[in-house]
């Protein structure tokens, strides 16, 4: 194949990658559940494209005996920003469609990616100043103990079990990622064994 | 011959062997093999049904799981309730306001769950105050008391809650018939026969549940003793039973047991409504207090009402008969299909059951006795279905499974026995422990009984449980009914006394909505504090309002002075916390007065009248938190005539002297 053109799947392909990305601004994208004796139903942090969701005043209330800041959603520049953002990959992708160029998504998959990492890093860098600012006069302090919840995964923070997991808009997210993924490996032929 | 005297020892002895074999079974030999695992209710599992149970003479209504007999809660009705706050904070005392003032007693004999189309619906559960005449309307989203209405030209509302199939009414009946309110009421008491008359009211319930007063009929001077509604065919009908038509005024032991029969009343309340429409009705002046608890403002309004429709039983014809009835009838309950009505005579050896459709056609061909105080007495023979013979002694209440089969209790010879409605056939019994009085099969007076368990709420309790000196826990007995033999189950004590009960499927109750707190949003209490930052403390004159907040662990203000002897300070303390089962509770020393307890979002006032100089300390009654018992402040109180000026504060007094 010479044409540098995109096939009809791929275009399809990016209709939903499309969709996906507008579809995660109106759905939880991440979610930190937390379980204690206490709360057999247990709270949930709910983390939208633009605010926090959830148990969010149970869960300040509760922060306050360990000295954690109180979380505000307006405290966040991100979720000001991360609509947009994902309205813009939505309509990159489908610009994508009419430009039709595979070099042309491979460099929008890798700036994709690139901003995945530095959500990550965002992310984990909240969770340090949360977990570790803590107010010195608060009533429970246990030296040496940081309340930070996991970037992915399960932590056990004193009487709280933390499990930190993508929400509906999260796997949307990932759904684009591999995706695109797709598209570039059918693009490039990644499939078939050179010959 | 010393032959003769050994056997004579061994002929006595094996003849009192005999003797004792003879003797009735015990309890132990009562309980069957697999009792222990029917009533079992693992941790952490949920009962079967909610078991409403009358609290009696303690005024209030227990909540029972069916079938482990775990006691949920006990809400306060028409009993202040210092534990709870209830008649002790500003907000609950109107509730308990009657024409005669605040009173802060009284004896809830019977419960009856709100109804649709004949069956329980799990909105509402309604009380009789047996001594104050009233009926109580506790609301089954939040387990409280919702709504108190008083019922004039009353005396010990007995035959009261019962309802119609659609809840349109809930009706009473007096106990004691009394001079009228409207009457001079300063009579001899011996003139009882031309001065005592007999009031059923008529309370309308509305949509969300509120009660009024629609009508009232009077009657003879009677004693009425309880009641039940037509369903399904005799839906329009409604039955009281009354005892002394006699009429005595004294030693009714005696005075009221001379006459063979008395009556079952049938009230025909279409009818009445229907001389309503026609202005058959006189209005009569009296005094009743209504009480409504408003949810939004957290706050109850009382309100005395001066007028109530009468009509009279003996001048408009049609509404009610009289059935007579063996040996001053007690119990008076309609079986799932409305045909059938059990009357249950004190002290008779039979049950009499009336069919309503020949009740219908001894009305229209005029199958008359007589009359009583110009009401037309139909013949026992025209109206009886049949009579339930050797049933046992005492027959007092009955409840039926809807398998066609009806359980009566029997005071007097303490069984409970079970009997084939159509054929009047004696199919089981089984003895209770002791004296049984009233009886509960979930569902047992509507038209949809489950009739899984049968609960009897017993009068005697002797050596049931392990002894507690003179006075004892009342007791109550769960049989399983889904076999031909009924078999007990399980023993277990109960507050107050228990009288009348109502049981409903627990997903019925617990999938309503319900509430699990209060949104603080919608606060209009009009001394709400919505936040730490509006917490503050005004006086005004000797008055000193403390606006205050709660939340774990500490109260806003803590630290109060400026209060002097000779104010009034009321607490108005709002819970700030937004989340189940987060309630604080509030008290001071000294106080003449109760604690409050203060659910999520809610805002409960206490009145303090200091008396002595001093600081007084005030602290969390309700274990909230790790750091509950932190959660406590001081209030000083400074002579009359001090110039310390009201401040308040939290977490700012710091300490004077370093």
């Amino acid at each position: 194949m010479t044409t540098a053109k995109i096939s009809t799947v791929s275009k399809v392909l990016l209709l939903i990658v499309a969709a996906l990305f507008i579809g995660s601004i109106f759905v939880p994208m991440w979610q930190i559940e937390l379980n204690a004796p206490q709360y057999p139903e247990g709270l949930v942090l709910k983390l939208h494209a633009n605010k926090i969701g959830g148990d969010v005043d149970i869960i300040n209330g509760l922060n306050h005996y360990i000295g954690m800041a109180t979380l505000h959603t307006e405290n966040f520049i991100e979720f000001k920003i991360l609509p947009y953002v994902f309205a813009g990959f939505g309509l990159i992708s489908l610009l994508l469609i009419f430009v039709a160029k595979r070099k042309a998504i491979l460099f929008f998959f890798i700036t994709y990616i690139v901003f995945i990492a530095l959500a990550g890093i965002d992310f984990y860098r909240w969770n340090y100043e949360y977990g570790h600012n803590l107010d010195p006069n608060a009533a429970i302090r246990v030296p040496g103990m940081a309340y930070q919840p996991p970037l992915l995964g399960y932590k056990q923070l004193l009487n709280f079990g933390a499990y930190s997991i993508p929400d509906t808009g999260g796997w949307m997210l990932t759904g684009a990622g591999i995706l695109l993924f797709a598209i570039i490996f059918k693009e490039y032929h990644l499939f078939k064994k050179r010959s | 011959m010393k032959n003769k005297f050994l056997k004579a020892v061994f002929v006595i002895a094996l003849g009192s062997a005999l003797v004792t074999s003879c003797k009735p079974k015990s309890s132990g030999d009562a309980v069957s093999g697999d009792a222990a695992q029917k009533a079992y209710v693992a941790p952490g599992k949920y009962d079967e049904f909610y078991n409403f149970v009358s609290g009696g003479f303690s005024g209030q209504l227990s909540v029972y799981g069916l079938p482990s007999g775990r006691l949920f809660r006990v809400i306060p009705v028409f009993s202040v309730d210092p534990e709870k706050g209830w008649g002790y904070s500003e907000e609950t005392k109107p509730m308990l306001n009657t024409s005669q003032g605040f009173v802060p007693w009284d004896d809830l004999h019977h419960t009856e769950m709100s109804q649709t189309n004949g069956e329980v619906d799990g909105r509402w559960v309604f009380g009789n105050a047996n001594n104050t005449p009233r009926i109580a309307r506790i609301d089954l989203k939040t387990f409280k008391t919702a709504e108190i209405i008083e019922l004039p030209n009353s005396a010990g509302n007995h035959s009261s809650p019962f309802i119609t199939e659609n809840t349109e009414y809930v009706v009473a009946g007096t106990r004691f018939s009394v001079p009228a309110d409207y009457s001079n009421g300063d009579v001899a008491i011996n003139t009882y026969k031309e001065n005592f008359k007999g009031h059923i009211s008529f309370v309308k319930v509305g949509k969300e549940g509120e009660m009024d007063l629609a009508f009232q009929i009077v009657t003879p001077g009677v004693n009425f003793d309880l009641s039940h509604a037509g369903k399904g065919k005799s839906h329009g009908w409604f039955f009281f039973s009354c005892y002394n038509t006699e009429q005595a005024n004294t030693l009714l032991e005696v005075n009221a047991s001379q006459k063979d029969k008395d009556f079952i009343m049938a009230v025909n309340w279409k009818k009445a409504e229907e001389y309503i429409k026609a202005g058959k009705g006189k209005k009569q002046s009296v005094k009743y207090a209504h009480n409504k608890w408003d949810e939004k403002t957290h706050t109850a309004k009382s309100e005395i009402k001066t007028e109530v429709l009468v009509l009279d039983s003996a001048e408009l014809k049609d509404i009610c008969y009289m059935i007579p009835c063996p040996k001053s009838p007690h119990g008076c309950d309609v079986d799932p299909s409305g045909e059938y009505i059990v009357g249950s005579g004190k002290l008779a050896a039979l049950i009499p059951v009336f069919s309503f459709d020949k009740l219908q056609s001894a009305i229209a061909k005029k199958q008359f006795d007589g009359n009583y105080g110009g009401i037309p007495v139909v013949k026992y023979e025209a109206a009886l279905h049949g009579e339930v013979q050797k049933p046992g002694l005492g027959p007092l209440h009955t409840e039926f499974d809807g398998k066609g089969n009806a359980y009566t209790t029997f005071f007097v010879s303490s069984e409970v026995v079970k009997w084939d409605i159509k054929s009047l056939k004696v199919l089981d019994r089984v003895p209770t422990y002791y004296s049984v009085g009233h009886l509960c099969i979930p569902g047992g007076d509507s038209k949809k009984p489950f009739g899984k368990y049968l609960i009897a709420y017993n009068k005697i309790t002797k050596d049931r449980y392990l002894p507690t000196g003179p006075e004892l826990a009342q007791s109550a007995q769960i049989f399983d009914i889904s076999g031909d033999k009924m078999k007990m189950i399980l023993d277990f004590p109960t507050i107050g006394e228990p009288h009348y009960a109502q049981a409903a499927p627990a997903d019925l109750i617990r999938n309503n909505g319900q509430l699990k707190f209060y949104k603080i949003g919608d606060n209009n209490h009009p001394y709400v504090t919505k936040g730490e930052k509006e917490a503050k403390v005004v006086r005004e004159g000797n008055k000193v309002h403390v606006y205050m907040t709660s939340i774990r662990s500490h109260f806003a203000p803590d630290n109060i002075e400026g209060v002097k002897l000779g104010d009034e300070v009321y607490f108005h303390v709002t819970n700030l916390e937004q989340d189940w089962d987060v309630p604080h509770g509030f008290a001071i020393k000294g106080a003449d007065n109760g604690e409050l307890l203060i659910m999520p979002g809610e805002t409960t006032t206490l009145k303090w009248i200091p008396k002595k100089v001093g600081i007084f300390p005030m602290y969390c009654t309700d274990f909230c938190s790790a750091l509950h018992q932190e959660m406590q402040g001081y209030v000083r109180v400074s002579p009359a005539g001090s110039n310390v000026p009201i401040s308040f504060s939290v977490g700012t007094n710091l300490p004077a002297n370093k």
